[in-house]
């Protein structure tokens, strides 16, 4: 029994659970009920795979010990550059092939960058931050192109799915690549391999694993998360602007920090991620319906950020000190 | 004498304008264990990275095993059947004790380029057994290493060691930061590798353990080796003014 409440306070997403389930309740009081009908988690579960997407790569990143703070940028880039192809005729899927494209060569020039000149990643993605804004503004020429909605497979990605049309069929995407991505961290070799690199690199090296390499691949993986991400808000909203997710990189690391992940990385979980990320959507809608103004809606996700990380060192050394016999 | 494991010939490795290691000319015979000492930047750590290809010598040449090798990394060394306890342990402090013990040459369920599935249940029975046969006691061997004590977590390190221990063995101070016990505990595991007729390189700074456990002694001093002695031909005096430089000053000692 103690052994079992000893992992389960070593598990790094606890704290963020705890405040997801405590807040749930407390919006539901607050707004009379409403925050849990069917309406309004419609609204809820819509918009949360867009940022949700991106808490994944990021967090699966930190745990590789490495931050992104270009997704943000690449979040509108994909999506743009998807747009200006289809203004000129290309058909839908070659579009989206370019675009997840140009995510994967942005991740590896992040990734090469940062260990070919072994910089700070905080630096080469910061850079990156703004040249792919830069991109993305001028390939939209500042006249952001409308899609054409009739050359688009909208069922696939954005329309209602599911019991009660609870869900939108990109809900079902960021189920499935969040699902693939944990199981990568978890039950492979290369999980493994990303956990060493984050957690202590020079054991990594020793032991003979490709570290650049598992690096790159973290970096590619967490741009194609962002790009996928900015693409299915594009579909959803019909039209790119040259200033989506802006503010994003910072979100997502505060969802990852939210959910358990630690800086430094080795330590995270891909659940955290987004358990972090749900529990920013869920402040965002629940403060509105509890009609509190809205402007506080930062410092609510400032003060949990901070929370979490003092809840979860303390939950984790309460944890380490259990003695268990055995 | 039984057939050489390990020579090497005018290594040499340049950080720069900082001359680590200085044609180094080293032999060891298969079964033998040989301790390397030498005083904090001798070069012994450096002489063992070049072995191990950690770091890509600078010059020299490497031959394992009655073959010339060029091992790109760690990982190809280990495949050759070289097997080192780090000074640093490289142990991954976020993962359990199987997942350390087959880090970088994890078992499969199957094979899917980087979807390959771990086989958890076997690396978990093997390391269990892996454990019994040092000797080592591990609680909860599921637990990340980041909360094992000091001694634990080195005994995880030799562990693995002494698991997959087939040609060569090296131990970079593997007692350093042990309690008696706990150093007790590892100089059985190391003595039970000479009753394999398993050769081992040990870098260490405890001459009595030197003594204790090795046949033959080679000193570094300043990037050069020194001194090679056999174990009755010398005495922890006689190794002291070599490691300080009263004896052998000059740079002409080959081992």
């Amino acid at each position: 029994m103690r052994l079992l409440v000893k992992t389960f306070l070593q598990k790094p997403e606890l704290a963020a659970v705890l405040l997801l389930v405590l807040l749930i309740v407390l919006f539901q009081v607050l707004s009379n009920g409403i925050f849990l009908s069917a309406a309004n988690l419609r609204g809820v579960l819509g918009l949360l795979p867009e940022m949700a997407l991106v808490a994944v790569g990021v967090t699966l990143l930190m745990i590789c010990g490495e931050f992104d703070l270009s997704v943000g940028s690449v979040f509108a880039l994909m999506p743009m550059s998807m747009a200006v192809l289809m203004a000129q005729g290309w058909p839908f899927l070659p579009s989206v092939l370019v675009g997840l494209m140009l995510c994967a060569a942005i991740g590896f020039a992040n990734g090469w960058l940062t260990i070919r000149f072994a910089i700070p990643s905080f630096i080469t993605t910061l850079g990156m931050l703004f040249m792919a804004r830069s991109l993305t503004v001028v390939i939209s020429g500042g006249f952001p192109p409308r899609l054409d909605l009739e050359r688009i497979p909208e069922h696939l990605f954005v329309a209602f799915v599911g019991p009660g049309e609870l869900i939108r069929a990109s809900f079902l995407w960021f189920l499935g690549l969040a699902l693939v991505v944990s199981l990568l961290l978890s039950r492979t070799n290369f999980g493994n391999w990303v956990r060493a690199t984050g957690g202590f690199l020079p054991a990594a090296n020793a032991m003979g694993i490709p570290t650049a390499r598992v690096k790159i691949a973290c970096f590619m993986i967490c741009s194609l998360l962002a790009g996928f991400a900015g693409m299915i808000q594009v579909l959803r909203v019909g039209s790119p602007l040259p200033s989506m997710g802006e503010g994003m990189e910072l979100a997502a690391v505060a969802a990852a920090v939210i959910g358990g992940t630690v800086l430094t990385g080795g330590i995270g979980s891909i659940l955290g991620g987004i358990i972090g990320a749900v529990l920013i959507r869920v402040i965002d809608n629940g403060l509105v319906l509890s009609r509190v103004d809205s402007n506080w809606f930062k410092f609510a996700i400032g003060a949990l950020t901070i929370l979490a990380v003092v809840g979860n060192a303390w939950l984790r050394k309460r944890g380490r000190a259990m003695k268990v016999e055995g | 004498m039984s057939k050489i494991i390990l020579e090497t010939r005018g290594l040499t490795k340049h950080y720069g304008g900082v001359h680590a290691l200085e044609d180094a000319n080293f032999i060891l015979h298969d079964g033998e264990h040989v301790a390397v000492v030498g005083d904090n930047g001798a070069g012994k750590s450096t002489f063992v990275r070049q072995v191990t290809a950690v770091e890509q010598r600078t010059s020299g040449e490497i031959i394992f095993d009655g073959q010339p090798v060029h091992f790109s990394g760690p990982l190809e060394a280990r495949q050759a059947g070289i097997e080192t306890v780090f000074q640093t342990l490289a142990l991954a402090d976020d993962l359990d004790v199987p997942s350390n013990l087959f880090l970088g040459r994890e078992l499969f369920k199957f094979r899917l380029g980087p979807f390959s599935w771990l086989d958890r249940k076997t690396m978990r029975d093997r390391t269990l057994e892996a454990l019994k046969t040092t000797a080592v006691k591990i609680p909860n061997i599921d637990n990340p290493i980041r909360n094992m004590s000091g001694g634990q977590r080195q005994c995880v390190s030799i562990a693995r060691t002494a698991a997959f221990a087939s040609k060569l063995v090296i131990m970079d101070e593997p007692t350093a930061a042990l309690g008696v016990q706990e150093t007790a505990q590892v100089e059985n595991i190391i003595r039970g590798l000479k009753d394999r007729g398993i050769p081992m390189i040990l870098i260490s700074h405890n001459l009595r353990q030197v003594f204790d456990l090795v046949d033959r002694i080679v000193v570094f001093r300043r990037g050069r080796i020194v001194a090679s002695l056999r174990k009755d031909e010398t005495d922890g005096n006689d190794i002291v003014s070599y490691i300080t430089g009263v004896k052998g000053g000059s740079d002409t000692a080959y081992a």
